[in-house]
């Protein structure tokens, strides 16, 4: 089980978070001015490296902080977390 | 009709209270419940005394240091995130210094609270706590939003004997009073 | 064979008794079921699973293969790590498992859990461990250490080694009695780490008893000091019960004093079985021959040496009567053997440490650190006690293994490499031989390796076989991959007190008594307990819903609407917010009011509904569906936390701070007037969709009272904090009682809304149907955005024949139509089936005295007035399809 840390918390266990995805994803300022495939590409695709990941977490069982976390997906070794809105 | 509100009001836990105290081993870990507790869900820039500092407690009025928050006048306040407070007692909520509260939200029975006090109360929680209890890392005036077995909860350490309040849904109290005289029931007895 | 008159860790004075396989026996306090078997002359302990051969007990500890037994109630126990206790029952596994126990035998021992945080946790309470453990203990660094032995000092309890002149208990007891005065520090014996995970996280497994405490520990280091497995040899006849690890042996002498037999031929290729035999011999044992493929033999010792030759086979048939050596036979009733030693190496190898094959140790020993796991001791591949006790290691001679002994006789059928499977080296062979060269394949093909026992004594055995007949080198074949748990473990102790009514929490309302009392049938809706219907006497559930339905229809009915999810939304952009994120307007819901709202994905699929009201120019109340309250409350905090942390909006679940019940017919309003005096009720002062503060006498005062109908009927919403909930609901009755107010369930209140065609979210939906498909265009905004608004112009989500929303009419207005059940346009059904919908929800309903269902059909609305059927499987049922909207669709009853 993944020990996570939360950027307000500090280090807790996986089963307190709930996983949101490939982090960095704005919701497009103008999704009327997308085209379908632009639009379907914001909702469906995303990244899938064997390596160093930037992912969302929420702390969910604790203060429902949503953060960001850089986490290898080969080894499951998190590198750090920061918060939303920050880039590492 | 037009009886006394105290006349019909029943806390969440009321109808387990023999169940609580019958489970409760004086000397080692007893359990009960607090109820009526006064909680008010505050969101905001916050500020003194509103605590800063991640899974603290502070206190304001007289008895300042307990962080049961059961003397009259006392209050009692939870940081639940960073922008988010649990007041916790019967007195006045306290302003922002330079903003206002965005959120204030009456939670006084939204949660029940339930204290577990004596020396094996943390062992007690730790059956189904994954955080960290050492008195050295929770000690008193600490608390943690958390799970206990499946209930997610709100811990305070409360003081040294140690005794801890624990903050859970209404609906949800059932579930963890069981759970609490579950994992209590070896003290029971000595043969375990 | 023989208890020997002293010694040992046992207490004579503590006689037990205990059966095996039916029969009675006598063994100590400190005896394992094994050793008191050994003691009893128990040679043989169980039948091989193939080929049906005798076996017996070959190892001491948790590397048993064959000693598998049941032990009161226990499926699958090695009789080797069994504590013996006083009437312990026990039998032998014979064959293939299975699973026998009925429900009422199932393991109810309460197991437990327990939570544990340390600096350092150091598995194995060897010399290695006790010495890494005072190491960092004396830091004042926090220290758990864990050991599968009921007692500190891992291998030296089974030795008579000393520690400078001193035996080596007495240094192991100086060190748990310095380890005893460390605060920080605790010493879990009988505890065995079943399995590393990520960050440091250990799994052990605690016997207490006949019950289990599984520890979940998180440390910030992890030092595995847990040792070597002796390696066997592999031989012709090495099955034989009588063949046994010299180690093993030598703890059965030196912990249990028993002597497992009279007259040993010693098989080794390693040093340390010298030492072994010495210690036997000492006690008793009579030493026939020592055999040494060694060309020099091994150290100096007074026992004969066959050096350079090979047991070529062990004779007998039950059992060991002797071995071939050299053109002889040796008569003996006790072959011990070794070919070495395995570093455990199995939790480093988890934290997915590589394993270095070392030619001079002859085994595969772990490479630097890995995943906060550094091995120490013997599990590093330092062998000498010396080493182990941090002081200047004594490196034995370079290993000489032999991997595979040649027999007398042609062929392997009795070379044994996994005993617990009936793993040959002719299914070795035989798996080389169809092509398969890599361990993992060889594994898999003979199922070497995959026993209770995890290969301990077999795995790198069967590498070795390998190595031999290919000629490959050790290190270029690696060993197979090592997976938890390092011993088996009970589905019981993984659930521990997550069982029966905490298996999952429950969520029960304040009016949870009442319907407990009245005997409401409850149905699970998420975690909430919600009464599904109420039975009359006599009444099934059929009867009692047409009753509760009609009641609400025709007369007043109430039902505990407290679980619906609640959510305070404040700030001075709550309006903006919610614009955002419901599919229809609320910046300029007056105050007062209520507004259904939809809310999609952004995928622009339907993710939940409910009723807000505004409390204030900055204030809503949101209401949820019951099961997706927290999910909600989430979503609001991502887009508030990560896309719009400029709007000054908090939001805070109030779902359990308010109690509420719905009072729902054309006669609510008798009621509402009876329990709430002060409040106006007539459809001008209090219109529909609008809320009011107020008075209710019954239930501690403050109300908040909503008309809100989800069935269509005239209908209020009463809420009160939950402390008044209870009180609240006996206050409805009493005021309707004149009326002949009714309790109902989630099944009237599913009919009711179905026959007016509100959907589900959850049951009538799911996750792949928009509010268009729903019928709910008119609750999609056309001019402001909000999430999803995108994905409802997708080409996808455009087209005409996507699935809608429509009612089904049965044609036999008896048939009822399963919820579920496929539709189709040709009643001969021609395969393939081209299926055009299915059935979402289904009732009997009293307004229109038929069935009726609601199912989401391709193109439905175009449909309507046309037939589609359902096969049945025995029948295909024709339904007409209808607007969804069934009962009063001019909503005459709304206003009562």
């Amino acid at each position: 089980m993944l020990l996570i840390p939360c950027p307000w918390c500090g280090p807790r266990a996986e089963i307190e978070y709930r996983y949101g995805g490939q982090a960095h994803v704005a919701y497009p300022p103008e999704p009327a001015a997308l085209t379908d495939a632009e639009w379907a590409a914001y909702l469906f695709l995303r990244d899938n490296p064997k390596g160093p990941f930037a992912e969302r977490w929420c702390h969910a069982a604790g203060c429902r902080r949503w953060f960001n976390v850089l986490r290898d997906t080969a080894t499951h070794e998190i590198h750090f977390s920061y918060r939303a809105g920050e880039r590492p | 009709m037009g009886e006394p509100p105290q006349a019909v009001r029943r806390s969440p836990l009321g109808h387990l209270a023999a169940e609580l105290r019958a489970a409760s081993v004086p000397g080692t870990v007893t359990v009960r419940e607090v109820p009526f507790v006064r909680q008010v869900n505050v969101r905001g820039p916050g500020g003194k005394p509103f605590p800063a500092e991640p899974n603290t407690v502070a206190t304001t009025g007289d008895a300042a240091g307990d962080a049961a928050g059961d003397a009259e006048g006392d209050t009692v306040l939870v940081w639940l995130g960073p922008d988010e407070w649990l007041v916790v007692g019967p007195g006045e909520v306290p302003g922002m210094p330079g903003a206002e509260h965005e959120s204030v939200a009456d939670v006084s029975a939204h949660r029940t609270v339930v204290e577990l006090a004596g020396p094996a109360a943390r062992e007690v929680l730790l059956k189904g706590c994954p955080i960290d209890l050492h008195p050295g890392v929770f000690p008193p005036g600490r608390c943690a939003q958390t799970l206990l077995g499946r209930a997610q909860v709100i811990i305070v350490c409360v003081d040294e004997r140690p005794a801890y309040r624990l903050f859970v849904r209404a609906s949800l109290a059932g579930y963890l009073a069981g759970w609490l005289i579950d994992a209590m029931r070896e003290y029971q007895c000595h043969t375990y | 064979m023989t208890r020997l008159a002293t010694g040992g860790r046992i207490d004579r004075s503590a006689p037990l008794t205990f059966t095996f396989d039916g029969a009675p026996y006598t063994g100590y306090q400190g005896d394992t079921l094994a050793s008191a078997l050994l003691a009893a002359g128990v040679r043989t302990v169980a039948t091989s699973i193939r080929y049906g051969r005798p076996r017996g007990i070959f190892a001491a500890g948790v590397e048993e293969p064959n000693a598998l037994v049941e032990v009161d109630g226990e499926p699958m126990a090695t009789a080797t790590t069994v504590e013996l206790r006083d009437g312990l029952t026990a039998r032998s596994l014979t064959g293939r498992g299975r699973l026998t126990a009925p429900d009422d035998q199932a393991d109810q021992a309460g197991h437990d859990r327990m939570h544990a945080h340390c600096d350092v946790l150091v598995v194995g309470a060897g010399p290695a461990g006790l010495t890494a453990a005072l190491e960092a203990g004396r830091t004042g660094a926090r220290v758990i250490v864990v050991d599968e032995r009921t007692e500190a000092g891992g291998t030296l309890l089974e030795t008579r080694d000393l520690v400078g002149d001193a035996p080596a208990l007495a240094w192991v007891a100086a060190a748990t009695g310095l380890l005893a005065e460390l605060p920080e520090v605790r010493v879990l014996t009988r505890t065995t780490a079943l399995g590393r995970y990520d960050d440091g996280y250990v799994v052990a497994a605690e016997r207490r008893g006949s019950r289990g405490r599984l520890w979940r520990i998180r440390a910030a280091e992890v030092v595995l000091a847990t040792g070597a497995h002796e390696r066997p040899l592999v031989f012709a006849g090495n099955d034989l019960p009588g063949v046994m690890l010299a180690g093993a042996a030598r703890a059965y002498a030196n912990r249990y004093a028993v002597l497992p037999g009279r007259r040993a031929v010693v098989f080794t290729t390693d040093d340390s079985a010298y030492a072994a035999a010495a210690e036997l011999a000492e006690a008793g044992l009579e030493i026939a021959a020592v055999v040494d493929p060694r060309p020099g033999g091994g150290p100096d010792t007074a026992f004969e040496v066959l050096a350079g030759h090979v047991v070529a086979g062990a004779t007998g048939t039950a059992e060991v009567t002797g071995v071939r050596v050299a053109g002889r036979e040796i008569a003996c009733d006790l072959v011990l053997v070794c070919g070495g030693w395995n570093p455990v190496a199995h939790l480093y190898g988890q934290a997915g440490g590589r394993l270095r094959y070392d030619d001079d140790l002859a085994c595969f020993v772990p490479e630097g650190t890995a995943g906060r796991c550094r091995v120490v001791g013997a599990a590093a591949g330092e062998f000498s006690l010396a080493g182990c006790l941090g002081e200047e290691p004594r490196p034995g001679p370079p290993a000489a293994p032999v991997w595979l002994v040649p027999g007398d006789e042609p062929g392997y059928d009795t070379h044994f490499v996994d005993l617990q499977r009936d793993v040959t080296v002719a299914d070795i062979e035989a798996a080389l031989a169809t092509g398969m060269t890599s361990v993992e394949h060889v594994k898999r093909y003979t199922t070497a390796g995959t026993a209770h026992d995890q290969g301990k004594t077999s795995a790198v055995t069967a590498v070795g076989v390998i190595s031999a007949l290919r000629g490959v080198p050790m290190g270029d074949l690696g060993t197979t991959t090592f997976r938890p748990p390092y011993t088996p473990v009970s589905f019981a102790l993984l659930a521990g007190r997550d069982r029966g009514v905490l298996h999952d929490p429950v969520l029960t309302t304040a009016m949870h008594p009442w319907h407990v009392a009245r005997g409401a049938v409850f149905e699970d809706v998420g975690q909430w307990k919600r009464p599904h219907h109420y039975p009359g006497p006599g009444e099934d559930m059929a009867a009692a819903v047409l009753r509760e339905c009609r009641a609400a229809r025709e007369g007043v009915a109430a039902m505990d609407v407290s679980t619906l999810g609640k959510i305070d939304v404040q700030g001075p952009d709550a309006g903006e917010f919610l614009n955002r994120v419901y599919t229809n307007a609320f910046a300029k819901l007056p105050v007062g009011s209520c507004r259904y709202g939809v809310m999609c994905r952004a995928d622009g699929m339907v993710f939940d509904d409910g009723v807000t009201m505004r409390l204030a120019p900055d204030r809503f109340l949101m209401s949820t569906t019951t099961g997706n309250a927290a999910a909600v409350l989430d979503w609001l905090e991502e887009w508030l936390q990560t896309e719009w942390p400029d709007l000054r909006v908090r939001c805070t679940s109030v779902t359990d701070q308010w109690a509420g019940v719905a009072v729902v017919g054309p006669r609510s309003r008798d009621v509402v007037a009876a329990l709430a005096p002060g409040l106006v009720l007539d459809n001008a002062g209090f219109p529909f969709m609008t809320w009011r503060e107020t008075d209710v006498p019954g239930a501690g005062g403050a109300a908040r009272v909503a008309r809100i109908s989800f069935s269509g009927e005239l209908a209020y919403e009463v809420y009160v904090p939950w402390w008044y909930g209870l009180a609240l609901w006996e206050a409805v009755l009493a005021a309707g009682e004149p009326y002949g107010i009714t309790p109902y369930g989630t099944e009237t209140m599913h009919v009711l809304r179905a026959e007016k065609g509100y959907p589900i979210i959850g049951q009538d939906t799911d996750g792949t149907v928009t509010p268009v498909d729903l019928g709910l265009g008119w609750a999609v905004s056309k001019t402001k955005d909000f999430i999803g608004r995108r994905s409802l112009s997708r080409s996808d989500t455009s087209r005409p024949d996507r699935r809608q929303l429509v009612g089904l009419l049965p044609i036999d207005g008896e048939e009822s139509l399963p919820e579920g059940a496929q539709l189709v346009e040709d009643p001969d059904v021609p395969v393939p089936v081209p299926m055009i919908g299915h059935v979402t929800s289904s009732y009997r309903s009293a307004a229109l005295g038929a069935t009726f269902a609601l199912a989401l059909v391709k193109g439905g609305r175009d449909r309507i007035g046309t037939t589609v059927f359902a096969p049945l499987g025995d029948r295909v049922v024709a339904a007409r399809v209808a607007d969804p909207v069934l009962y009063d669709k001019e909503g005459a009853h709304r206003d009562g």
